[in-house]
């Protein structure tokens, strides 16, 4: 199962956990399970069934381009942290 | 040691390029020196109106009424708009298309005032007429009838009890990560528009592990981009309901979007043409004019009406970036191991929630192998203007707090402050405090070219002179793009993209084709194209487009590589493996010398042997690549004035792969002379009630060239994995150093240490004369 990072801010919708390993396939799933663990945080994490727009996930040391339709692996680390936006 | 000349490339000696690392003239070169390159100023229509925008005196108040019917019968006059004529987009988000989370509704009421004014210089309504003059005219005959409220003008007095609140739905501003969870009690409106929290390890056993801790807290002001090009847009609505839209921005698609969203229409009857743009900076990635100048098109019937800002209003009603309040505490081993960091966050918004403390919290420690971290960050409204991007937005001020105590660091330990940040540089494989590790990057590279540089060996003779050193890091960023690339019978390629060139990147991105086909880049005419001619793409910001835009260049040279393949096989009858295509750009049969085409040739022949040939490739490269970069800065402090005088500047960065490396010096140097003017001249001065006092450029003191010495720079080459050719972003991270590299070097100078910026003159002298040390 791939091991999940949430940054601190949203413990409170994880038991207060930040770190945890979840099942999934894709990062849909992932949220998903996460939604079955914790009812309210797919509210926080997706908007319209795509990725939360301000949030980004970090699957395997690279910011996804596809958000919920990422790619995960078993050994994958997944983080969700805020977006970085350039100037 | 480097040898000593200036502009060093420290590149991968057994790359073979014939294209990439040159530095051939730019395209745009000839048109911009002789003044023939159009702006969206230069937009001449047949029936072109001529528009101005009312804005609010006051920093804070309610809006009861607008009457404008005196304004709208003054003759000239053909539309006069309120933000009535806008769309409710209550609740509406979406992503601006580098992670920023744009609130429509806040957009809108930020183009042109709803229900409150926010700041001083506010749109409140706007007017298209037959000239400039009963334009202005016209202003004055608008009737606003405000409630003034008190004003709130920093995020101290905003986070207090009973602060006045901008927005009374204080929790639909909050992000939806620092939502109380559903069911819980609404939170009580507040002026804290979003808390990020980020810990990694134990922080409290961290701390005790440390030998010695330094604290720091570090304040800095609003400042702008500074862009040369005031805003500027021109719009026509036409009969059948189609808008077209001239105007200066970071991305054309960007203005079509916003534009539309903030309209009700759909996207497609938008068509938005991108002008040559002087400047932006991160300045020019929302809209402010556009969606106006269409609202008095339609109001005007038709007619293109053209909004052009002074430079007033580009201070007064356009972003700067943040004013940010920031501790740090850090603990490190007397050997100079770094085991513990605490970090807090405060930034400054502005009218409407979004400043960038997310990337300032996940920039402020990243440099450095900490395994202990807490980071805390606060994004706070304030009745100023709305803080928008500004180059590597949010690292600059991170990295004034943390490279200042890092320096404090240094010398409370008697540490080479190279030598203790190659002790704990982050690596490959080092876990940031916020949570991912790193892939590949540079930052030991950049440290020891820093470290070796004879700048860093030269005695600094004298009273008042002093050396600082600092670092800084930025993510960079990527996004959709597009490029299409024609092949002529004449051999050369047009090549269209959608990246707005605001550093050069025509050629930069052009250079990645040539190199792929073989040809020389003068055969290719790059073209910036409108939202109809090109697939989507993203922003030019990110330090994105030589990589992201480059790569799709790469892939339509490529496409085109294959089709002259093959159309080289079918002239020959053979298969397109049996023809090689050489680094020189000629086509020849692996196995008769006698067979060859040059690029040109085959382009020669294509309409007469299957048709013309179009490369094409859209892409969404996810990789990136981070930066980093190393400044070294010698000054002297004048004892009399408080004036610090930049004597010597050397600055160190990876960019992975300098396609063109003129461009990457001048990116470099551009952020360097803007991080300087951030440290020592510039910030916005408001009254107390929230007036701008210096929105010129004669009292807003950006450097000059009098101001600066040459800006020496080193390129060091440690390519990224993720880009053909190893490119990363080179644009933001050169203007995260130089803030904190001029406060150790004034430091070293004076042995006064400054913690809020800017370091300006008078500041410096009360400073001196405070410790007795005023006076040769």
């Amino acid at each position: 199962m791939a091991e999940v990072w949430l940054f601190a801010s949203l413990k409170s919708y994880a038991g207060g956990k930040t770190r945890m390993t979840v099942a999934g396939a894709t990062v849909r799933e992932l949220v998903d399970n996460l939604e079955r663990q914790f009812p309210g945080i797919k509210e926080v994490l997706s908007y319209q069934g795509d990725l939360m727009p301000g949030l980004a996930v970090v699957v395997d040391g690279l910011t996804t381009n596809l958000g919920m339709l990422e790619s995960v692996q078993d050994d994958s680390e997944v983080h969700f942290l805020p977006a970085i936006g350039g100037g | 040691m480097l040898e000593n000349k200036p502009n060093i490339v420290l590149a991968n000696k057994d790359e073979a390029y014939t294209v990439v690392g040159t530095r051939p003239p730019r395209h745009d070169a000839l048109d911009k020196v002789t003044g023939y390159a159009r702006y969206a100023a230069d937009i001449s229509l047949p029936g072109l109106l001529y528009g101005a925008l009312l804005r609010s005196p006051h920093a804070h108040a309610r809006i009861r009424s607008i009457d404008t019917s005196k304004a709208k019968a003054l003759q000239g006059v053909k539309a006069v708009v309120t933000s009535a004529e806008l769309p409710d987009l209550s609740g509406k988000i979406a992503d601006l298309g580098e992670g920023n989370r744009a609130n429509y509704n806040f957009m809108s009421n930020n183009i042109l005032a709803g229900p409150k004014a926010l700041y001083k210089g506010h749109a409140v309504a706007a007017v298209a007429a037959v000239s400039q003059i009963i334009a202005e005219e016209a202003l004055s005959l608008i009737k606003v009838d405000y409630e003034v409220l008190t004003a709130v003008l920093s995020a101290r007095e905003a986070m207090k009890d009973g602060a006045p609140i901008l927005h009374e739905g204080a929790n639909t501003l909050a992000g939806p990560e620092a939502r109380p969870p559903s069911g819980a009690a609404p939170a009580k409106p507040t002026n804290i528009a979003n808390r990020l929290e980020f810990k990694l390890g134990d922080v409290a056993e961290g701390f005790k592990q440390a030998d010695v801790i330094v604290e720091r807290e570090t304040h800095t002001k609003a400042v702008h981009q500074g862009y040369i090009e005031p805003h500027s847009a021109t719009a026509q609505w036409h009969a059948d309901g189609n808008i077209t839209i001239w105007s200066s921005s970071q991305g054309q698609f960007m203005v079509r979007d916003q534009t539309s969203t903030v309209l009700g229409i759909p996207v497609s009857r938008v068509k938005a043409i991108p002008m040559e743009i002087g400047g932006g900076f991160g300045g020019k990635l929302v809209v402010y004019l556009e969606p106006v100048a269409a609202l008095l098109s339609r109001a005007s019937g038709g007619q293109p009406v053209k909004l052009t800002m002074s430079r007033t209003e580009v201070f007064e009603g356009t972003g700067p970036t943040s004013g940010t309040h920031i501790t740090v505490k850090l603990g490190a081993t007397k050997e100079g191991r770094l085991v513990a960091a605490e970090t807090h966050l405060v930034y400054e918004a502005g009218a409407y929630p979004g400043s960038p403390v997310g990337a300032g919290t996940r920039c402020i420690l990243a440099p450095y192998d900490i395994p202990n971290a807490y980071i805390e960050g606060l994004d706070v409204v304030i009745n100023v203007p709305r803080s928008v991007a500004y180059r590597a937005p949010g690292s600059p001020a991170a990295a004034f707090a943390m490279e200042t105590a890092i320096d404090e660091m240094c010398r409370t330990l008697k540490m080479d402050p190279i030598e203790f940040r190659l002790l704990n540089a982050a690596k490959e494989g080092t876990r940031q405090a916020t949570g991912p590790v790193f892939a590949r990057i540079g930052f030991v590279e950049v440290l020891q070219a820093a470290k070796d540089h004879p700048h860093y060996h030269t005695k600094l003779n004298g009273r008042y002179r002093g050396r600082g050193v600092a670092s800084g890091f930025w993510f960079n960023a990527s996004g959709p793009s597009a490029a299409i690339a024609s092949v002529n019978a004449d051999g050369a390629v047009s090549l269209v993209v959608g990246s707005p060139d605001i550093g050069g990147t025509r050629t930069s991105v052009a250079m990645q084709l040539a190199e792929v086909l073989g040809i020389p880049v003068d055969r290719v005419k790059p073209t910036v194209a409108d939202t109809d001619s090109i697939g989507y793409t993203s922003v030019t910001g990110g330090s994105g487009v030589t990589y992201k835009t480059g790569i799709a260049c790469y892939e339509a040279a490529q496409d085109i590589k294959r089709q002259m393949l093959q159309r080289a096989a079918t002239i020959w009858n053979i298969k397109p493996e049996d023809v090689e295509y050489t680094k020189e750009g000629v086509l020849q049969h692996k196995s008769d010398p006698n067979l060859k085409f040059t690029f040109a040739q085959l382009a020669g022949r294509l309409n007469n042997t299957g048709g013309p040939i179009v490369g094409r490739a859209t892409v969404n490269p996810r990789s990136p690549g981070n930066a980093f970069a190393t400044h070294l800065a010698d000054v002297e402090v004048d004892p009399e004035t408080g004036k610090v005088y930049v004597l010597r500047y050397t600055a160190i960065q990876d960019a992975g792969k300098a396609i063109h490396p003129t461009y990457v010096e001048g990116q470099i140097q551009g952020g360097v002379a803007q991080g300087v003017g951030w440290a020592i001249n510039e910030e916005y001065f408001f009254n107390d009630q929230g007036r701008m006092m210096n929105p010129s450029f004669l009292d807003y003191r950006m450097p000059t060239s009098l101001d600066l010495p040459m800006i020496d720079t080193v390129i060091v080459e440690v390519p990224n994995a993720g880009h053909p050719f190893g490119v990363r972003g080179v644009g933001e991270v050169p203007i995260c150093p130089p803030l904190a590299t001029i406060c150790n070097a004034i430091y070293d100078a004076t042995g006064l240490r400054f913690s809020e910026l800017p370091m300006s003159p008078s500041k410096v002298l009360a400073a001196l004369k405070a410790a007795g040390k005023n006076g040769a």
